[in-house]
Formats: C-alpha cells, sequence, structure tokens
C-alpha cells in the first residue's frame, strides 16, 4: 500500500531468510573481512578476463546462497539482479547458467537495494515464494569501463573511491516462513536528484543529494524519526558524501548523525594508500549488508536498520559530453520484529 | 534541475562542495613529481653519457638512451610496477617518455581480453593518441610559423 508521497508499506511484511555475500582480495582485508561467507584472494577467480571474474563472484554468492538453505535451482521463483558492467554482463552471464527467470536491473550502485525491493514486493503480492535480490561490482572491471586502464600510472585525488570486488545476494520469503528472520516493512524508491556535480571523482558529493532526499522522503512518509532507526544505512557516499548527507540533514532540521553508517566508509581501512574516500560500487551495500549488517540483525545488535543504497547514474559517454550525475537512491527499512 | 528539499542552487551546492572536499596535496605532489620526473632524466642523462663514453656519437647515444626509457616504461608497465610508481610520482612519471610509453602499453594489456585487432589494436592509443594528434598538430603548427619568418626575413 503506498503511503505518503513515495513510500510502500509492505503488509505481509517478506522475510529475508538469508543471505551470502563473496569479496575479493581487499574487502577480505578490511575491518569487516571475518563478515564475508566467501573470501577469494585472486581478483580473476580463476577466470581469463575481469567481467567473466565478476560474474563468478556472483555466482560464488548465489550457490551459497543456496547452498546454506539446502536449495535447488529450480526452488527458486524469480532473481531480480544488476551490476555496473554495460548491459548488465556480470549478471546476464552468470544467471545464463542458472535457470532461474530473471530480472536485469541497472541502478549504478543502487542496484541491491532496488532488487531488495523488487523481489519484497514480488513475495508481498504473493507472485512468488522464493525470490533472490543480488547485486555485483568489480574493481578491474569497472576501472576499465569508466576510468583509466589499470596498468596506468596516474594519481587518484582524495575524493575518489574504489569499487569493491565482490557480490551479495538475499532470499526473499513470504512471512509465512516459520523461521524468525529480519523483516522488510517499508520500502521508498527514490527519485533522481542532480546538483550539477560534473566530477567523476567526487561521486559522494553528486550522490548525498539523493540519499538526503529519499532519506527524508520515507521519514515523512513513514511518520518516523531518525531515532527511530538503530542505523540509517548507505551504500557508498564515503568520506565527503556522509559529511555532505548529515549538513543537508541538519539543514533541513533532521539530526542523523548519531545514527548513520556508510558502508563504503567501513569495508576498508581508510588509513590505508589509495582507499581515499571509501568504497563504492553495487557490491558495496550488496556485500556490507549480506555479510555483516544482516547478521548484526539477526543477532540482534541492530534491531530496525534502514538501508539506502545511492547510485549515480551517468556514464563515460554522459560525461564526455559535459552532463551532469544524475544520482537516486533507493531505501528499505529491515526490521526484527518483537 | 534543483531539488525543493535543498536550500541551495546548482551553483551553491557547487560551491559548498569544493569547500567540502579534500583537496589533493599538491606542494607533496609538485616536489614528488619534481624528484621522480627529475630521476628518470638522469636515468636517461647516466644512459647517454654512458653511451657516448664507449665511443657512440651523441647523436646516436640520445636515440639510445630514448629508446632504452622507452623499454623501461614498458617493462615496469608490463610488470604492474609503473602503475605503482605512478601513485607516488603523478606528472613526475607521466610526462617522461617512460610515461608515454606506460600510456601504449598499460591500454594494449588491458584490452588484449577483445581480441588482438578489435582489442589491443584499436584500443592500444586510446591515451596516447590525443596526444600523438595534438602533438603533431602542434609541431605543423610551428614549423609552418617558422617557414613564414624565414621568408619574411
Amino acid at each position: 500500500m503506498k503511503i505518503g508521497k513515495q513510500t510502500l508499506k509492505l503488509e505481509s511484511t517478506p522475510k529475508i531468510l538469508e543471505t551470502s555475500a563473496a569479496v575479493g582480495p581487499k574487502e577480505s582485508d578490511g575491518p569487516l573481512g571475518i563478515y564475508f561467507d566467501i573470501k577469494c584472494s585472486d581478483v580473476f577467480y580463476g577466470e581469463k578476463t575481469f567481467e567473466k571474474a565478476e560474474s563468478k563472484y556472483m555466482k560464488a554468492a548465489i550457490d551459497n546462497l543456496l547452498y546454506k538453505l539446502n536449495l535447488q535451482n529450480d526452488n527458486i521463483d524469480y532473481i531480480f539482479a544488476g551490476d555496473l558492467l554495460n548491459q548488465c554482463i556480470a549478471s546476464g552471464y552468470c544467471i545464463r547458467d542458472l535457470n532461474i527467470p530473471f530480472f536485469g536491473l541497472y541502478g549504478a550502485c543502487s542496484t541491491f537495494v532496488e532488487s531488495i525491493i523488487l523481489s519484497s514486493l514480488f513475495i508481498n503480492a504473493g507472485y512468488g515464494t522464493k525470490v533472490i535480490a543480488s547485486a555485483s561490482s568489480h574493481f578491474c572491471s569497472a576501472e576499465r569501463q569508466f576510468r583509466m586502464p589499470l596498468e596506468h600510472g596516474n594519481q587518484k585525488p582524495p575524493t575518489a573511491q574504489s569499487t569493491v570486488t565482490g557480490c551479495g545476494a538475499a532470499l526473499l520469503v513470504p512471512h509465512t516462513f516459520e523461521k524468525k528472520v529480519p523483516v522488510v516493512t517499508y520500502v521508498t524508491p527514490g527519485k533522481i536528484v542532480d546538483m550539477g556535480i560534473k566530477d567523476m571523482n567526487n561521486m559522494g558529493a553528486a550522490m548525498a543529494p539523493a540519499a538526503f532526499d529519499t532519506i527524508i522522503t520515507h521519514l515523512k512518509d513513514t511518520e518516523r524519526k531518525p531515532e527511530y532507526y538503530d542505523a540509517i544505512i548507505t551504500g557508498d557516499l564515503g568520506v565527503e558524501g556522509t559529511d555532505i548527507l548529515i549538513d543537508l540533514c541538519k539543514d533541513y532540521g533532521v539530526d542523523i548523525s548519531k545514527v548513520h553508517r556508510d558502508c563504503g566508509k567501513e569495508i576498508y581501512d581508510l588509513t590505508k594508500r589509495d582507499m581515499n574516500a571509501g568504497g563504492s560500487g553495487c557490491a558495496c551495500m550488496a556485500s556490507v549488508f549480506s555479510g555483516y549488517f544482516y547478521q548484526e540483525l539477526k543477532e540482534k545488535r541492530l534491531n530496525r536498520v534502514l538501508i539506502v543504497a545511492t547510485g549515480a547514474l551517468m556514464s563515460p559517454i554522459s560525461i564526455g559530453q559535459g552532463e551532469s550525475i544524475p544520482s537516486i537512491a533507493h531505501a528499505a527499512a529491515i526490521e526484527n520484529e518483537v | 534541475m534543483e531539488n525543493d528539499k535543498i536550500k541551495m542552487t546548482v551553483k551553491e551546492y557547487s560551491e559548498y562542495v569544493e569547500s567540502k572536499s579534500a583537496k589533493s596535496p599538491i606542494i607533496k605532489n609538485i616536489f614528488l613529481a619534481f624528484i621522480s620526473g627529475g630521476l628518470i632524466c638522469v636515468i636517461g642523462q647516466i644512459i647517454t653519457n654512458l653511451c657516448i663514453n664507449y665511443g657512440i656519437e651523441s647523436k646516436d647515444a640520445i636515440i639510445i638512451s630514448t629508446i632504452s626509457l622507452i623499454f623501461l616504461g614498458a617493462f615496469l608497465t608490463a610488470v604492474n610496477l609503473y602503475s605503482k610508481i605512478g601513485k607516488y610520482a603523478g606528472a613526475g612519471s607521466v610526462v617522461p617518455i617512460t610515461g608515454f610509453s606506460n600510456s601504449i602499453v598499460a591500454p594494449a594489456i588491458e584490452y588484449k581480453s577483445e581480441g588482438f585487432v578489435l582489442g589491443l589494436g584499436a584500443n592500444m592509443f586510446k591515451i596516447a593518441g590525443p596526444v600523438l594528434v595534438y602533438g603533431i598538430l602542434t609541431s605543423v603548427i610551428v614549423g609552418f610559423v617558422y617557414w613564414l619568418m624565414l621568408l619574411v626575413r
């Protein structure tokens, strides 16, 4: 049911039955390393190209998800997935082998929450009983598509972010499932916000206004205060983006600084060289939520979280043509039932 | 393009972001670029002097030095060291001829996965291409001006 301007209330509160995260070497070495299911020290994952490697990270995450629940591919009704590559080839080639009906999504780095939203809506409407939401990204495949060849010796400004290598996957089921697990209560699909930022090395600043817009709209629509949540988790705003988001909220009269957390800031040890402003990419929210925050929810260290994944919807072509970066943020409220 | 909830115009926002964003450490970068770029030039000079020492004519010695530096740049790129040097050296390792070599070898390695013709061949000059185009164009213009000056004199 739609409430307020943009938010949907999920009456039948779909459950997130299980999650699974696969990550690359840099993420495994990071502060959250112990929380990820699959840690591969090889960026190629035994494949010949980075694109194939990305598909394999996704395959590993999904296979592990099914294995954890002792399910087969044909038990799954639908899968919503996406990635950063042109035509979403990482997801396409991964899911080619799975034999599961597939919806390919592109929301840039917001894809994971977009997948969660659509999967939970499918479950809520009764269109399926087991739906997978997933998203992946890969540092090397993203660098070559959006920036410079890896071997090129160049410097990055401190506002630049580093794409996370990995994949996160979650299985959503109807509320009738007996297991006590976190549920999705509200979802707020975002609007595109563009404040005119053109610098591809400052995505945090481009995406923060979108996160702000969605968070404020969500809080208004649900008539909740920021303190209602144990954490408002953004995907990959990084250091600058986080500051900007908190400032924008303050200017609007809402203080989220006590509950705000950012996956991009937490996934890497930011004191190391080259980490700059933190992690980014679809896998940033996907792997950190699937690996870390889902555990925290399950073990009741957190009980109510709002996940807000932000995406920058530009391409090297639009940037080359002098366009600014349109950004989007999708939010989903995930809570433990009392 | 403005947002109804944000009390800033696009221009104000970009100024605000500018004030908020961490700046590149320019002085440090310039210093490192100066040292590393200078170091590459010193290596070149050493090779040239060595050649001259062994009785090679200075014109040929310069060519040998250039070729050696190109090879060095390509080799360090291939063993994935040049990008690591570049993170510290910045312009210091981009501007010398080793950087030019790096800018050709890097895409060549990267695009090999799309085949030798349409991958490697088509993308090899992706970064160096503009340098070549405008470098040659500039030299033509300068040459033309020089020729005009000779005519006038």
